[in-house]
Order: structure tokens, then sequence, then C-alpha cells
């Protein structure tokens, strides 16, 4: 690894002096190391990312605010953690009995109220508009963490469960190889149909008959093939499609692996078992692993949707801290939870919204676990409605830098792309308090 | 220890037998399935490439075969497969200019207008969402706009016209979306994308005085929302700029007096009839998405300087041919499609270097997204569920619509994220990635929906199995379907060598249930190779 990446730094011409390793937390000493891309010893080994699409509330879930009128907080109440000074929500029982094993951010701000560009923001910490199409951390990281920087797994280093986030395409303008691996299928159905590499209907043994048919038809044809630069990769996916499907790879995605207990743990739930594969994923040695969970758009029927959809997130998010922490994982596994956007403090009882709540850039509330990150920890505040920021303003650009610093990636590093252009990781932090620091374990 | 005489005896025999083997392939192979003659020169297109080629010693490739030519030409023209049927009749036609009729008649079909809305949406960069947010409204509109002008054939001048010149609301005059299909709405970011658009010129790579004087035309565009969820104005507002000289690319100072729209000079200089930044751009860009190379590389990053490019001669008598005909797209379309070069095999005859750039072969390319789900459900009979719930209003796009028609990059689709459909954020060709990943190759080798495809293809199909059963003898059974099957996938006939590979397989596998397998395992396969997924 040390090799690789030290050939990377002459390639990108970044490399001045000896590349000494610099834990994150000595970051803020070292100076002029802006195109240094890589540190050392970083703590995060994997990130899981959970993304609730569509932005959930931040007052019903990390930020809760009992004591004011019920036209913002729905009459919910807060409830303990096992942290004396955090109180959650009542729709997270199993996560307020952890609170030591993660922290909370209260203060992310970045005021975009539209889906699309509130996404890409929190995806790639850039405002829009400047031309350019930043890729998400997701393909970023997939991207300095893999087949190019001595990955040598089977499995693509950044892997989606189940579907894409949409609105936006996740690889900017990084070239398509760092496309993620999307699995599709359900992991909570009888049978989790991983897109290509489980099959529903087709044997081994057929598998291989074909394998040998399609090379015989191939040859056959062999004269027009090799003129064409383009068709050349044809044949070279075509191989690492079958290392795929007939190695390992199958066996990561195949919860039957599991006890019933621990299945259940995480609840029969397409969120649960997802969170289950995700472990699977980290354990495998995946880079980047992100949960994409729709479904937090509430303008209507908002307290309904969040009681039922609550009970499974609390659950499964419960259920994988601990089980990274059970397993010794939580140190080198970065879990993040955000979505684009919380939710309008004041509940919209009026027709035809009938209690919903609406979108909400100015203040929303991210969770981060491991990796890196302390537990038992609050970062800044809202104020007594949840309206605005009341104390350290959290951007994306802080918040992801904070990411990549513990992933081992240098958020001032330039951005290898095929625009032959000098692209910082992330952008300068005018106008933050900067990363989140006050969480970083110490060494 | 074997005598003299014996081991003259097996070098003679071993001779005897390889004569004869080359003997047979060299017949059979002269010209593969794909060829058809030797290199030919059909029209004077053919003359300036031949022309290169010579000088540089270049082997050109022969004239492709009847069956590549009508698949190619179908998948070009109008993005999609011919029917069993059109194959069959187009390879027993024996009329010598069949070639001509053909490109004539495939020239006028209605799915010409459904696959170059396609191709112009990618380039206007039609989306709802980030990062150019049109919205679904507007996008429909603007949509259903290129499609009409493209079925009605507008001339291309008048197009661009219609399009630089739109005032009004991104509903009612939908060719107002052009200014808003951009991610700044600012006269550069209006700018950078009229010089791409019509110029192929990348704004942000001049110098600034390129880049200053062509922003002051549209230094007036002006923005405004209505009470109309998302609907938009676009209109001039004549108080922001007194009396001005717009100076245009090739030096020109043109004075507009205060309230009149500079847009409108602007206009008239780029789409005159001597500008050949403006000309040479489009008939660049049809070489490119006919030959999948432009004349001049890439297609929209062209140099400012209209002179001493590679096929300088080329490109200027396709500039005069596209003036003398009135801006008629199709013509273009029709002399390249016509030429000896578009009609080349894939198969190089050359290793050359420079062979690509010099248009010695067909340069084949892997199927866009949208096309390839296209033929793999036209060849099941099934559809495909488009839908996007946010943002509003809900599209929901019928199941019997092609993919090709879909107007929306936003809409989300994993196939065609995984097939390199264009993100159509900067409108670049180099968007559309045709080119193979393992993931894509994970879906049509393994994935569920592939199987069900298989499936539903051969149960469309099944008059092919039940008109077999009137075949006597295994052999001669299987040989039938495969032919079926070829023409029908392929489309075209499979040679004596493939049937023995099929004929081999089938009989491996064995007759009852295990015939079934076999057939889907031949459909896999064609569906899998390369040839069928490229277009060649």
């Amino acid at each position: 690894m040390k090799d690789i990446s030290r050939r990377k730094f002459l390639k990108f011409g970044a490399l001045t002096a000896a590349t000494v390793s610099i834990p994150p937390v000595l970051k803020a000493v070292v100076q002029n190391n802006e195109e240094k891309i890589f540190f050392e010893d970083a703590p995060a080994k994997c990130v899981i990312e959970i993304w609730m699409w569509g932005g959930p509330s931040h007052l019903d879930t990390f930020d809760p605010k009992p004591n004011i009128s019920r036209d913002f907080n729905g009459g919910l109440k807060a409830i303990k953690t096992n942290v004396p000074e955090i109180e959650l929500s009542e729709t997270l029982p199993s996560l307020a009995k952890i609170a030591d094993k993660y922290s909370i951010i209260r203060s992310m701000t970045h005021g975009i109220n539209g889906h699309e560009t509130a996404t890409y923001v929190m995806q790639t910490g850039r405002e829009p508009g400047n031309g350019l199409v930043y890729p998400a951390i997701g393909a970023v990281i997939g991207m300095l963490r893999g087949y190019d920087y001595g990955y040598n797994k089977n499995i693509a280093p950044y892997v989606i469960l189940t579907k894409t986030k949409g609105r936006f395409s996740e690889t900017g303008f990084l070239s398509s190889r760092y496309r993620p691996f999307v699995t599709g299928g359900n992991p909570s159905a009888a049978q989790f149909d991983v897109e290509g590499i489980v099959s529903r209907y087709v044997t081994e043994q057929q598998q291989l008959d074909r394998k040998e048919l399609l090379n015989r038809f191939n040859s056959m044809n062999s004269t027009k093939k090799k003129n064409n630069e383009r068709s050349k990769n044809y044949d070279k996916t075509t191989v690492e499609a079958y290392s795929l499907m007939l190695g390992d790879v199958k066996n990561t995605f195949d919860l039957s692996k599991e006890s019933k207990e621990m299945r259940k743990k995480y609840g029969m739930t397409q969120f649960g078992q997802s969170c289950l594969v995700a472990r699977r994923l980290a354990e495998k040695g995946v880079k980047y692993i992100t949960i994409n969970v729709p479904g937090w758009d509430t303008h209507k029927r908002h307290f309904e949707i969040m009681k039922r959809k609550l009970v499974e997130f609390d659950q499964g998010l419960a259920a994988l801290i601990s089980d990274l922490s059970d397993k010794n994982m939580l140190d080198s596994t970065l879990v993040w939870c955000s979505g684009e956007f919380g939710r309008t403090p004041k509940i919209l009882w009026n027709e035809p919204w009938n209690g919903g709540r609406g979108h909400f850039g100015n203040c929303f509330s991210a969770l981060v676990a491991g990796g890196g990150f302390k537990g038992g920890c609050v970062v800044g505040a809202s104020d007594s409605t949840g309206e605005n920021v009341a104390k350290r303003p959290v951007y994306p650009e802080d918040f992801l830098g904070s990411i990549y610093e513990l992933a081992g990636i240098n958020p001032e590093g330039i951005m290898p792309n095929p625009l032959g252009k000098k692209l910082k990781i992330m952008p300068s932090m005018t106008r933050s308090s900067g990363r989140l620091t006050e969480i970083y374990c110490q060494k | 220890m074997m005598g003299e005489s014996m081991k003259k005896l097996v070098v003679t025999v071993s001779f005897i037998i390889l004569c004869g083997i080359i003997g047979m392939t060299s017949h059979a192979q002269k010209y593969s399935v794909f060829e058809k003659t030797s290199p030919q020169k059909i029209n004077k297109i053919d003359d300036f490439i031949i022309a290169n080629l010579t000088k540089k010693n270049i082997q050109r490739a022969n004239l492709c075969s009847d069956a590549v030519f009508i698949r190619r030409l179908y998948i070009d023209v109008i993005g999609t497969m011919p029917t069993a049927k059109e194959v069959k009749e187009f390879l027993a036609d024996k009329r010598t200019n069949k070639r001509a009729l053909l490109i004539n008649k495939v020239l006028q079909r209605s799915e010409f207008a459904d696959y170059w809305s396609l191709k112009w949406c990618d380039i206007l960069r039609v989306k709802s969402e980030f990062p150019i947010n049109l919205w679904p409204n507007a996008v429909q509109a603007y949509h259903k706009y290129i499609h009409e002008s493209l079925s009605k054939n507008i001339p291309y001048n008048k197009f661009s016209r219609e399009l630089l010149l739109a005032n009004g609301s991104n509903f009612k005059v939908p060719q107002s979306n052009f200014y808003r299909a951009v991610q700044s709405k600012t006269p550069e970011g209006i700018a950078r994308a009229v010089s791409l658009t019509f110029m192929g010129i990348r704004y942000e790579k001049q110098s600034s005085d390129f880049q200053k004087n062509l922003a002051t035309a549209f230094s007036q565009v002006k923005y405004k929302g209505t009470d109309e969820w998302k609907e938009e104005i676009v209109y001039q507002d004549y108080n922001l700029v007194d009396d001005f000289y717009l100076k245009t690319v090739d030096g020109q100072k043109i004075l507009v007096k205060k309230g009149v729209d500079p847009r409108v000079v602007f206009t008239d200089w780029l789409v005159a009839k001597d500008n050949k930044l403006f000309n040479r751009n489009i008939v660049n860009r049809i070489w490119y998405w006919l030959m999948n190379r432009g004349l001049i590389h890439e297609a929209d990053n062209l140099p400012v300087d209209t002179n001493n490019t590679l096929h300088q001669d080329l490109l200027d008598y396709l500039e005069q041919e596209l003036v003398n005909n009135s801006y008629n797209l199709k013509h273009i379309y029709r002399i390249i499609l016509n030429s000896a070069t578009y009609q080349q095999s894939s198969v190089a005859r050359t290793k050359h270097k420079d062979a690509e750039k010099y248009f010695a072969y067909y340069i084949s390319q892997r199927l866009d997204a949208e096309v390839l789900i296209d033929m793999i459900d036209y060849l099941g009979g099934t559809g495909q569920r488009y839908s996007s719930v946010i943002p509003e209003p809900f599209t929901y796009i019928p199941v019997k619509n092609r993919t090709i028609t879909l107007a929306d990059a936003s809409i989300g689709s994993s196939f065609l994220e995984n097939f390199g459909r264009p993100s159509r954020d900067m409108g670049y060709l180099s968007e559309r990635k045709n080119f193979f990943n393992d993931i894509q190759r994970l879906y049509l080798i393994n994935s569920t929906k592939i199987q069900n495809s298989i499936f539903k293809i051969i149960k469309k199909h099944k008059y092919i199995l039940k008109s077999s059963y009137k075949i006597k003898g295994f052999d001669a059974r299987i040989k039938y379907i495969t032919k079926e099957l070829f023409i029908l996938i392929l489309s075209r006939y499979p040679s004596t060598d493939e049937l023995e590979l099929v004929v081999g397989y089938c009989k491996q596998n064995g007759a009852g249930k295990n015939f079934y397998r076999s057939i889907n395992d031949i459909v896999w396969t064609i569906l899998n190779s390369e040839e069928f997924l490229m277009k060649h």
C-alpha cells in the first residue's frame, strides 16, 4: 500500500519530500501539504453511508424539542440515552441505549431547500453552478481507495444497497469506471437477487456451459475483433464479470450465512437487512458502502409515516453500530447518516398538508459513528425551535471533509480528474468554523 | 524411428491435408459473413477519404455485407433494429441500387425523429433536475418541440434561429428552454452553451476576448417567474445596455443600438451562409454520429481556426452541400450513408496506427443504452416502467413507449445509468459512454432480468419452435431454429460453422426438457455476443 501511494504521489507530481505518516489529528499543524492526497494510518478503513433520501425531520429524530409548542414537536417527547447529557426523540429507543457509540451534529446547514441541489451539495461539498459537476464522496473514495490504488478484491470498492439516489450523476466528471456497484434486489426477500451476481434461474453448471458456448461463438468471429480499441474491453469486462459471479462474492450477499438471531436483531426489513449486508461487505474490505433509504419526504401524513419508518430505522442502525462494536470493527468503520436537509420545524397543519413538514436546509442533524469519530458527543446546537443554528454551524464541506480526513484522504489534496484541471477534493472552508476535529479520537 | 520414406509420406500427407484446409478456408474466408466485396467507391465522399488513405498507404476495409448494412443503417438512423422480415426481404432483393433505396426509406421512418430527438436532447441538456433543473413540464414541452422540428425536417438554420431568438414562457414557447438548460443563467453561462451547441467550440478554453465578446450578445437575457408552478419567462431587458459594438469570433464589429436585441445581430452573423464555424460544426457532428468519430476529433471540441484540418477538403465539401441544400440535414445524412466509406466493413485490413483517424474501416461501437434496452424489449415484447415521483409533477411513462423516446435524463433507471446514458450535465458528446464495464456484463450474463427477457423472447417467438416440428431429423431441426433466431436477433444468417457449433451444443445437452434449455442458452449466447452488443 505504501509503495502504491508513493507511486501515485509521483504520478500526480505531488511528492515533494518523503511521505511521512501524518495522523489526521496532527493535520492542522502541518501546513502547505495541499497536494498530498493520502494520509497513512487513517482510522477509517471503510465508510458506511446511510442516506435518508428526501430529508428526515431533525426534531423528530436527533434534535428533539419536547418543551415547546405542539405546533413544532407534534407532541413527541424526548427520552434519555445512556449518555447523561444527550436526549433523543422517543422515536429512537434502541439508538438511545448506545449513545456512547456515536455522536450527533445538530447544526448542519446549507440553506438549500431543493432536493436535487441539496443532495448534490451534501454529497459533494460543492456549491452548484460553476460549470462543473463534482463526484459524490462515495465515488471519490471508491476511486482513491479503489483499483488504481491497490484495491484487489473482486467486488467493487464502492457498493450501493439497493438503488441509486437518482437525482444526479454520482460520478460527476469522473470516468464511469468509478461507478458504484448497485445491488438491486431486496435483502429481506426470500432470495436477495443481487443484480447479475445471484440469479434465480440458472445453475452454475448451465452458466459454465453457456460461457463455453459464448467463447466459441465469439472466437468464430474473431476476424472482426481487436482492430478497434473500443471493442477490446468486451473481453476484459467479460472475464471480470465471471470472476465476480463464480467467486466468493456471492457468499458475501448470502444472508443465510448469518444466524437467525443476528438477522432478527437487525430487523427483517429491507433497511435492517441492508445494514447487515453492509456489515458483511465491510468485513470483506469494501471501501465505501451506501444504503439509500427513501421515503423521508413527508409533506403529508408526516407523523404517521415517521412512526412507521423510524421503528425500522432505529432497530437497523442501532444493530449495525452495536454489531460493529461487538466485532471490534467500529474503530475502523465510519458510519454516517443524514438526509439532504431536515424538515420545517413548524408543522403545517392546514390543507393540503394536514400535519406535514416541508424542506428545510437551514438547520438539520446528522449522525456519525466510529472510524475515528468519538461517541457520546453532540456538536453544535439549534435554537429553541430548531429553525436556526444556534452554535457551531457545520457546512457540508466541513462534514464531508472530516469523513475524507478520517478515511485517510486529504480534503485539500488535488483530485485526479479527466478534465486536466487542478481541483481540490473539498473547497476551501471560507465560511465555516472548521472540520469536526472536536470529535476526532485522539491517538 | 521413422524411416526416411515414411517421414516423407507423413509430410506429404500433412501437406495435402493442410492445402485442403487452406483451400477451403481461403475460399470461405475470402469474405467473412460481415463482408461483401472488395473496397468500393460510390460517391464524392469516398474520393476524399481514398485520397488521404492512398497518401498514407493504408488499406481500406472491404464493403460490408448486406446483412451488416441493414442492421447498421437501422440502428444508426432510427435507433431501431430491423425486423426479421425486413432483413429477409432486403437480403433477397436483387436490385443493384437496393442500398440507396433502403437509405431513402429509412430516412423517412417516423422513428427518425424519435431517435434524433434523443441525440439532440443530449446536446441541448434536456433534464428536469440537477444541474440543469428544467423541471418536468418544461422538459416535456421542449422535447416535443425538438421532436416536431425533426419530424418536419425544419432547416437547420431556421431551427437554430428559433432556439437563439426565443423569448417567453418555458411552457408556451418551448424553445425558450434553450436559455434555461444551462448551469448558470448568466451571459457567460449562456455563451458557453451557445458556443458548444452551434460552433462545437469549448467556450471555457478560449481567450478572454472570445469569451467577453460572445457573452455580450446575451447580456440582456433575463428570467422571471410567474404564479404558475415552475413557469419561467425568458425576456430581453433593453434597459441594461446602451449602444455597443458586438465583436464576432471572426473579427467583425457590428453596432447594436439601444433597444435592439443583440441576439438578433449575433444570430444573423452565426447562421450566415459563409459562416464556416456554424456549418462545420453540424456536418462534423453528423459525421461523428454516423461514423462514431468526427472528421475533427473530438467532434465538440473544435479549434476556432476553420482551416488546416486533416479532412479539410471533405469538410468543405459537406459544408457546401449543406448550404446548397438549404440546410436540409437529411441531405447530409443521405450522402454520408450512401458513401462506400460508411458502407465499409468493420473488419480492418490494416494495422496502421492511424487507420481509425483516416476511416480505413467502419469504427464499431457498443450500442447506445436506450437502443439496447429497446432491442431487448422489442425481441421479448416487453417494455420498461419509467417514472419519477420527484420533482413534481410526478412523471409516469406508459410502458408501450420506447426508451429512445424518453424525454427526461433525470428519470432514473439503473440499466440506463449502467450502460452509459449521458448525464446531460454539460451537453458534451463524451457524456454518452458507449463502452463496456463489468456491471453491464454481469447484467447481461447473469441477471434475473436478462433471464426473464430470454424467457419472453422464446415465448413470443414460439412459432419458430412449433414450425420446426415439421422438419425431419434433429440436426435439420436445430439448424432451422438457429437460422430463424440469428435472423431475428443478429439480423443475419448463421455461417455453416456456427450451425455446426449450435448443433453440437444441442446434441450434447440432449432432447426433451434439455432441448428447451439449449434453446435458452443459444438465445443467451447471441444476446451476450460482442456482435449483438455492438453496432458494427
